[in-house]
């Protein structure tokens, strides 16, 4: 049993301990990490600061004189902290990450090292402009890169992530349809987009409804058909879709969306599937965020930060959000609420403070600069024929509800169906943990039962694919066989299967100090 | 390609497991006129590495950064110290290239240090819980409002005259959309802030009254009066914090009766970046943590009964609840939490307070300087590490004359424009980054061009 510096035990009892328990509790290098309120102290710091000089207080009466509960960590013991904390996370470094729709693919140190230097990385947002030409240039040259690739005439650098782009997207399309005088009250959504679609749309004052697909899992366009009218003020389509499929009616449904008066939203979550082969702008869209975090290769950093700058067709640039980059004869500037009267009177306004997610437009350049526009094409390639490799070597062994239509593009989708009576999606999760790997995306898409949503992306090799396919196989195969032992999964992690519904229903959210938490008891 | 491992071979190994020809055979479902047939004109071919970092190095040596010359801007991003610890930290691969922790098994790094982070904000904020970070503090600040509107359900929502012009045109630009009305005004030049026109106008049919602090000016408002006046009229006080540091120094506003508390993590950890990635801190007190927005990280216990820790109270979010959901938020600002946790880590409690102090100090000695100089004149009576001159001319135009030696601060004229009863205000910012020599060369530069 452990204890912190408060003799206070951090560990309950261990239950079914294997031969060999240890007095830490650490196995080797798999080494366990208490919190730091529980090894710091508020007394102790590891920062070295200049004494400040005594001045008269000119802080109005409003001095904080209780304690606060922040502990401190000298520096070796801050960096042992995280270090440990660090090897418990799996990582695109460490491994595949077969995350459908998330893009895991490998992060460019060279995009780091640039983002750092300090022209970039240490220059204030409300700096004169003349002294950060450098910065505008950087972002005016991404957005020609991304208006190019997508085939769209204008782009919004500032939303901050792709949900906030997809905000921005709807917005965009909600003034337009608002400044001639025909707002509508309606959005049709895939049964199979991603949460964040009905979300933003909701947000935005949107009735959300859903469109049904075809047996083939695209969209079922004579149902869209059916169902435009004069209430529906867009659309919002993932191509390629949420089941890995190119919707080949794209063109078609855009056009039918622009005849009963509607606009197009596309989720471009999956553009690396066809960027560089495909531009969107030929698709007839109007609005479509950008992950740069997931095309473009900027880190996800367990969570973000991410960026989601956002095209517009010719029909919504006018709507565009503030702030944005302009090149003039005799510079760059940047248009804000200021300027914005002169030649950008209908913009929807502000989404965020200062100028957007530069350290992660520097990232994206770094990586599109690197690929240029042969590589890009290449890593849309790449990342369709490791998807299919993956369908085609597992479809004997898993279900693949769409791979008898046609090829996939860069992610595979299983069903659970085959598996043993009591055997899930989630089993086989668990059990890929134990194999080393982060499991692939499960219960999405929506449409699918038990889905498994696998995009392997290009920067996976084959062997690492070849590996891969064995252990999901082997897996695949003890669900269907009804291994018992898969229920238990994951063994080897630095935790078992935690207990979300304990969590849910008494949450804990904070660190309360031994005499709260006896109080509390 | 160095970013592209399969080789020919490999590729023509798969093509032919797969049953395809071509590669082409694979995007079959592309209809013809959508096919490009090749890469994409007047776009550069691929660059190795050198060449990049040539062509970038070149754009970033035509900026001139804070660490150059003498530098004063603050306004709701600071420039502070990072230990050197940090960032190397955040480099690790498992933290930079790891996934948001829906697999908590072997995600009990990001987890843990989010619940340290969380804890981290809610006691620095003086609020019960705190979310595992927003993308800003103006996203979180608009959040807010919104969260307001649920738990009140009412839609109305008082902005000081303090709140930073940028949050403010973000709720602006929202509340056009979701039709929450906004009663906002212009800051005036004074040292006291608007507290009076705040209580005047909290009544019953207020959601929220939203009060930074310090605020634009770098005033210090004592909350507790307003939050009282928002209670007795069922309203709810947001607190909004975009200097972090300050905490360290005077009372939280969780303390003084905020039931919202957001802010802008910036400070610690994470640099200037032109303006992002940021993070956005979320707080609240416990009777409104349903409503929150944002990821939320729960200790729990694993099948052996150890302590973990897992993502929780989903049901909130978009990805269970999509047009429901608090939010649509779905990416948050992981790594920029993991910065900002670390250099709370590295500070501490006392050291926190002793960065506060020192960062009071030099402002103070920095305002009593300049305050001499001819000319220019103090607006604040109080301050934390910034404040706000009234210079005997334009202050925009004179921010840019000096640009070159030294980046004289904030014009009210750049966040404000047009507004001339604004246009003489410069916002002045001192941190312990900032010397003597610093705040001399402010002093003579501004003398030489007011004289």
């Amino acid at each position: 049993m452990s204890m912190n510096r408060e003799g206070r035990p951090t560990r309950p009892e261990t239950t079914s301990e294997t031969a060999g328990g240890t007095f830490t509790g650490n196995r080797a290098l798999r080494l366990e990490e208490a919190l730091i309120f529980e090894i710091g102290d508020t007394r102790t710091t590891g920062v070295d600061l200049e004494t400040a000089p005594r001045v008269g207080s000119r802080l109005g009466g409003l001095e904080r004189n209780r304690p606060i509960g922040l502990p401190g960590l000298s520096e070796p013991e801050t960096v042992r902290h995280y270090t440990r904390l660090s090897r418990q996370n799996y990582a695109i470094d460490l491994g595949l990450f077969p995350l459908g729709s998330c893009t895991m693919k490998h992060n460019p140190r060279l995009n780091e090292k640039l983002a750092r230097l300090p022209g970039f990385a240490d220059i204030h947002p409300l700096q004169p402009v003349d002294t950060v030409q450098g910065a505008l240039q950087l972002i005016h040259e991404l957005a020609h890169w991304l208006c190019t690739l997508t085939g769209m005439p204008a782009v919004a650098m500032s939303p901050k992530a792709g949900a906030h782009g997809e905000l921005c997207g709807l917005l965009a399309i909600r003034s337009a349809l608002e400044a001639r005088g025909d707002a509508r009250s309606v959005i049709l959504v895939p049964e199979s987009a991603h949460g964040t679609n009905p979300a933003t749309a909701a947000f935005c004052g949107y009735k959300v409804e859903n469109i049904p697909a075809t047996a083939e899992g695209r969209v079922n366009l004579k149902a869209l058909k059916a169902r435009l009218g004069p209430d529906v003020a867009a659309v919002m389509i993932t191509n390629p879709n949420t089941c890995g499929l190119f919707e080949r009616d794209m063109r078609a449904i855009s056009d039918a969306v622009h005849a009963a008066g509607g606009l197009v939203y596309c989720d471009g979550a999956n553009f690396n599937a066809i960027v560089g082969r495909v531009r969107p702008g030929d698709l007839g869209v109007d609005a479509m965020h950008i992950n740069l975090h997931k095309t473009f290769s900027t880190p996800h950093g367990g969570g973000g930060p991410g960026a989601g700058p956002v095209v517009f067709s010719a029909a919504l640039a006018p709507f565009a959000p503030l702030p944005f980059v302009e090149k003039t004869a005799d510079g760059y500037r940047l248009i804000e609420e200021e300027t914005a009267e002169e030649h950008h009177a209908q913009t929807f306004g502000r989404m965020t403070a200062f100028n957007g997610q530069m350290g992660m437009f520097t990232r994206a350049l770094s990586y599109i600069l690197s690929h240029g526009a042969d590589g890009l094409r290449q890593v849309a390639e790449d990342a369709v024929l490791n998807a299919n490799y993956v369908l085609r070597s597992l479809e004997d062994v898993l279900d693949a509800p769409f791979g008898k239509s046609g090829p996939c593009m860069h992610e595979a989708l299983f069903s659970d169906e085959g598996f043993a009576e009591g055997f899930t999606t989630l089993d086989v999760a668990k059990a890929l943990i134990d194999e080393g790997y982060h499991p692939m995306t499960m219960y999405f898409p929506l449409v699918v039962h038990g889905s498994m949503l696998i995009e392997p992306t290009e920067t996976e090799s084959k062997a690492a694919l070849d590996q891969f396919i064995g252990a999901l196989r082997a897996v695949a195969e003890r669900a269907k066989a009804g291994d018992e032992v898969l229920k238990g999964t994951p063994y080897f992690a630095p935790r078992r299967r935690l207990d979300e519904t304990l969590a849910a229903r008494k949450p804990v959210l904070v660190w309360k100090d031994k005499e709260v938490a006896e109080a509390a008891e | 390609m160095r970013y592209l491992p399969l080789t020919p071979e490999d590729r023509a190994a798969m093509l032919a497991r797969i049953g395809a020809k071509s590669i082409d055979d694979l995007f079959i479902d592309v209809p013809e006129a959508a096919r490009l047939a090749g890469p994409i004109a007047g776009l550069p071919a691929h660059a190795s590495e050198m060449a990049v970092e040539r062509g970038l190095s070149a754009l970033a040596a035509r900026n001139v950064a804070a660490s150059q010359i003498p530098f004063f801007l603050g306004c709701g991003a600071y420039k502070h110290h990072i230990p050197a610890s940090v960032d190397h930290i955040i480099q690790r691969g498992e933290f930079l290239t790891s996934y948001t922790p829906y697999q908590p098994e072997i995600a009990q790094g990001t987890l843990q240090m989010l619940f340290e982070f969380q804890t981290q904000v809610a006691r620095l904020f003086g609020c019960d819980v705190a979310n595992a970070s927003m993308y800003d503090g103006s996203t979180a600040c608009w959040e807010a409002i919104v969260m307001a509107r649920r738990v009140t359900k009412r839609g109305k929502a008082i902005l000081s005259s303090g709140l930073h012009p940028h949050y403010v045109s973000v709720a602006r630009t929202m509340a056009k959309f979701t039709g929450d009305m906004l009663d906002t005004a212009l800051p005036e030049l004074t040292a006291a802030p608007d507290a009076e026109r705040l209580l005047a106008a909290i009544d019953k049919e207020t959601s929220c009254v939203v009060v930074q602090y310090p605020d634009i000016l770098g005033r210090i408002t004592d909350l507790a009066p307003i939050a009282a006046r928002a209670h007795e009229n069922g309203a709810l006080l947001v607190a909004v914090v975009t200097e972090p540091v300050a905490l360290g120094a005077i009372r939280s506003p969780g303390e003084m009766g905020a039931d919202i508390v957001v802010g802008e993590g910036q400070s610690l950890g994470v640099g200037l970046q032109f303006g992002g990635p940021y993070v956005g801190l979320f707080a609240c007190q416990e009777r409104f943590v349903r409503q929150m927005p944002g990821r939320l990280c729960g200790e729990t216990v694993d099948a052996e009964g150890k302590r973990g820790f897992v993502l929780t109270l989903s049901t909130r979010e978009q990805h269970i609840r999509r047009e429901k959901a608090t939010s649509n938020i779905c990416t948050n600002s992981g790594l920029c939490a993991l910065a900002f946790s670390i250099h709370m880590t590295l500070l501490g409690e006392k050291g926190l307070r002793d960065l506060a102090m020192l960062n009071h100090a030099l402002a103070v000695q920095a305002a009593e300087r300049l305050a001499k100089v001819s000319g220019v004149e103090l607006v604040n009576d109080g301050f934390f590490n910034e404040f706000t001159l009234k210079l005997s001319k334009e202050a925009r135009p004179v921010v840019r004359a000096l640009d070159r030696r030294v980046l004289a601060g904030v014009s009210l004229g750049r966040l404000y424009p047009g507004v001339m009863t604004l246009e003489n205000g410069l916002v002045v910012a001192v941190t312990e980054t900032t010397t003597a020599e610093d705040i001399e060369t402010l002093a003579s530069a501004l003398e030489e061009v007011l004289a």
